[in-house]
């Protein structure tokens, strides 16, 4: 019954998907190319590797805050061991995605283990890792502009055709992300956690160490986030990062898992963020301005999640 | 009867809940200026009445009179408006507002708020009750005790006729008690009336005039205070009738004990609490509401935190720091809550069934066997004669008997030898009840050793070998079952510890 209902409601998003895609072929010539819809899959890979490594720490019922920051600190990190410390680009981009470990590994502790909640947790880890990656990078880019090797992570093409490598390294985050959160012991325990905290501790399980690796494991994808964002500019930017964790949890979010927890899928996670990037760029080539593509975005999430709210009241009765 | 007004009537009121005929022709009649106690055991249908009281439930049948005219209250503020107070015994309070805050809560008199009249108005009501109360206390720093207090100024503030109290004194002191005791005797008038419930003899034969004992959702009787022995009032409440037809074995004392618990304290209510359990057996746990049955479970899992004393497993003292360490030491504890300590009512069955082993059974490299799992949970399907369609059925949908088998199997699947079960058989129905019974008695011939935990004494008297009655947080009583009575129970129940 929930895998049926579950599939239903990938369905929905993926039905939202299409739709969205046919409207701006329609409305837009410049819309349905070969070049745009790779920019469009391009575009998706940051916030897309955000979502996922979130989707487990929502499912968890819990949040997390400071991905778009931490993503930023990741990035600075970058630099310095690549860029500063002259590392091999293959060993750097290791340090990195451990350092977002790190940061998540903190997160971890300080929800499960001191009992803050993970709003407030996560949320002083967004102000913290914000502050070390302008301290850090003593509020200046680095530029990775003499590391070919580095910036080809994002902008090279693997595939020989014109397929930017980022959009490879997604795809493969993504069958990891879903392979883990359906195939192993940390993904059932992610699910169990989300569905009944108490039960589940109670059945002799460890709450605490799987919390603190589930957010662990977000930390990592954060991490290559990190990675990612400063090889697609070739410069790690020490004063961005904030509002990207907020279009990731809106990923989360329209792809059907549930702020209540217990509920989600890394496909519908994916969708979410697809929807959104087709959005922005289908407003863009609209010639809608920014500011209103925030408010529209603003609405589709209120008419996922209520769509979403509706169907689940209709089907427990 | 004649010679005094009735504040109160109740005549052949009727109520059900899907399944469950909680009231049926429930009678029950309330002289003004008088106290009744009113008695019957967890489940007889006292709360069931409080809420037809306060309007929070319609009657299916039967009607209410109240000072001679009929009462039909649609909300408890309406309820309160004619003259029906009621302290329920979980407290209504604000912990982070003050005394007076709280005492006028919706009654603040516009909406800006003036602190100062707030506070004059509360004193002047704690002046005239002889409260032990300040005004501007935060309510979350006070003693239950004084938050009782509260409670009744409240209920007081409204000059009910008739103020209805529920256990009321479930968390006081015996001077406490007295306290609550005299400002009862100053509340009643030749018009005003008290009913009075609790499970304490040695109270109800201080403070009521009369008491009424109902059982199972039926008036049984009611008897002058005075000119009755409590004894008689405690088999009036657990009644004659019991259905033994598989009458415990009797006490294994020739079995090895596998558990000990010995002086087991906690900060909150635990108080020297020492058992042992042997190998095959059942052994029952007795008690009211509240005398930390669940408590002692809690604790020896490690769901909270023990203050002193030891358990040891097998002649080796452990340590117990969370439910995972009890479970390493096969101890599996099943709630009387299931849904909301027993199972992902969300996931499906196998996956319940599964969840507690699927580390060390179900799992090679972190990948979990899905197949082997659901295998192993089809087994116990079958064993346990779960109705399920299949083992990917959604835990919420199927009934609470089979829901509770499907925690069972979790604690065997994952091998447990000590199994704790706190009220196996609340809200289940009676042929599920059955096949639970005979499940719980082929684990103990096994060798599984079992706590049963239960507030229904057939069920105590008929399952256990030997009964553990629990007060107060305290063992009052270890008792052979098969010489044990439900007097007998039921005194050691009400067996309140010397003034703490």
């Amino acid at each position: 019954m929930t895998a049926v209902r579950d599939r239903l409601q990938q369905f929905l998003a993926f039905g939202s998907l299409i739709a969205i895609f046919l409207f701006f072929s329609i409305a837009s010539s410049s819309f349905l190319n070969y070049s745009n819809v790779t920019s469009i899959l391009f575009s998706t890979v940051v916030i897309g590797l955000l979502a996922l490594g979130t989707t487990f720490v929502i499912i968890t019922s819990g949040i997390d805050l400071s991905i778009g920051t931490g993503m930023t600190l990741c990035a600075v990190i970058s630099g310095v061991l690549i860029v500063n410390s002259g590392l091999p680009v293959w060993l750097g981009v290791l340090g990195t995605i451990l350092f977002g470990g790190l940061i998540g590994l903190v997160n971890g502790f300080n929800v499960s283990f001191l009992g803050i909640p993970p709003f407030i947790a996560t949320l002083a880890m967004m102000l913290v890792a914000q502050g070390l990656a302008l301290v850090i990078s003593d509020s200046t880019p680095i530029y990775f502009n003499d590391e070919p090797g580095y910036t080809a992570i994002s902008t090279g093409h693997l595939l020989g055709v014109d397929f930017p490598n980022a959009v490879l390294v997604l795809g493969v985050a993504t069958v990891i992300a879903a392979v883990v959160l359906n195939k192993t012991i940390l993904g059932r325990y992610t699910y169990s956690i989300g569905s009944n905290e108490e039960a589940t501790a109670l059945s002799g399980i460890s709450v605490r160490r799987w919390k603190l690796a589930i957010y662990t494991l977000a930390g990592l994808f954060t991490g290559l986030a990190g990675v990612m964002i400063s090889a697609r500019l070739a410069s790690a930017q020490p004063g961005t990062g904030i509002g990207y964790e907020l279009q990731a949890i809106a990923a989360v979010v329209i792809g059907g898992t549930s702020l209540a927890g217990g509920k989600g899928s890394i496909v519908g996670t994916l969708i979410g963020a697809l929807i959104i990037s087709v959005l922005n760029n289908g407003l863009q080539i609209m010639s809608i301005p920014q500011e209103w593509q925030n408010v529209i975005l603003g609405a589709v999430i209120l008419v996922a999640v209520y769509a979403d709210m509706a169907r689940k009241r209709r089907s427990t009765v | 009867m004649d010679d005094t007004e009735l504040l109160l009537e109740v005549r052949g009121v009727s109520k059900s809940f899907p399944g469950v005929k909680a009231l049926e022709d429930m009678h029950l009649d309330l002289r003004a200026g008088e106290v009744l106690g009113l008695v019957g055991e967890n489940g007889a249908g006292k709360s069931t009445l409080m809420k037809l009281l306060s309007g929070i439930y319609d009657a299916d049948a039967g009607e209410f009179f109240f000072a001679g005219a009929p009462y039909e209250p649609s909300s408890a503020k309406h309820a309160l408006e004619l003259g029906i107070s009621i302290i329920h015994q979980e407290f209504n309070l604000m912990p982070d507002l003050t005394v007076a805050q709280n005492l006028f809560i919706g009654r603040e008199g516009g909406f800006f708020t003036s602190e100062r009249a707030l506070n004059a108005r509360a004193a002047e009501l704690i002046e005239r009750l002889h409260l032990p109360l300040r005004p501007k206390q935060l309510v979350g720093d006070l003693t239950v005790a004084k938050q009782q207090m509260v409670e009744i100024g409240k209920a007081l503030s409204f000059e009910p006729r008739l103020l209805i109290m529920d256990e009321p004194t479930a968390a006081l002191n015996d001077a406490e008690v007295d306290v609550l005791h005299e400002l009862i005797r100053r509340f009643l008038t030749p018009e005003t009336g008290v009913i009075y419930i609790s499970h304490r003899m040695d109270e109800l034969r201080r403070i009521a005039d009369r008491i009424t004992v109902i059982r199972d959702g039926r008036y049984v009787g009611t008897r002058n205070t005075a000119q009755t022995a409590m004894p008689e009032v405690i088999s009036m409440m657990v009644g004659r009738e019991l259905n033994l037809d598989a009458q415990p074995v009797g006490v294994r004392e020739d079995r090895e004990v596998v558990l000990q618990v010995a002086g087991l304290s906690t900060k909150d209510l635990l108080r020297e609490v020492t058992f042992e359990l042997r190998k095959g057996e059942i052994l029952g746990f007795a008690g009211l509401m509240g005398a930390g049955r669940t408590e002692v479970a809690r604790a020896v899992v490690g769901a909270d935190r023990i203050d002193s004393g030891t358990i040891t497993l097998r002649g080796r003292e452990i340590k117990i720091a969370n439910p995972a360490e009890a479970a390493r030491h096969r101890i599996g504890y099943l709630s009387e809550d299931r849904k909301r300590y027993g199972l992902l009512l969300e996931q499906e069955v196998g996956a319940n069934i599964g969840l507690s082993a699927l580390a060390e059974r179900f799992q090679s490299w972190g990948f979990v066997r899905d197949r082997a799992m659901r295998a192993t949970a089809a087994e116990y399907v079958d064993t346990l004669r779960i109705k399920t369609p299949s083992v990917k059925q959604t835990a919420k949908n199927l009934s609470g008997g089979n829901q509770q088998k499907v925690v069972i199997a979790k604690w065997l699947v994952k091998d447990c030898d000590i199994l704790i079960f706190d009220e196996p058989t609340r809200g289940i129905d009676v042929g599920a009840k059955e096949e639970i019974y005979r499940l719980l008695n082929q684990l103990a011939e096994s060798g599984k050793s079992i706590v049963m935990i239960s507030s229904e004494l057939p069920e105590i008297l008929r399952m256990s070998h030997r009964i553990v009655v629990m007060c107060e947080g305290r063992v009052t009583g270890t008792l052979d079952a098969s010489e044990a009575t439900q007097e007998q129970v039921m005194h050691y129940a009400t067996l309140r510890a010397v003034a703490a």
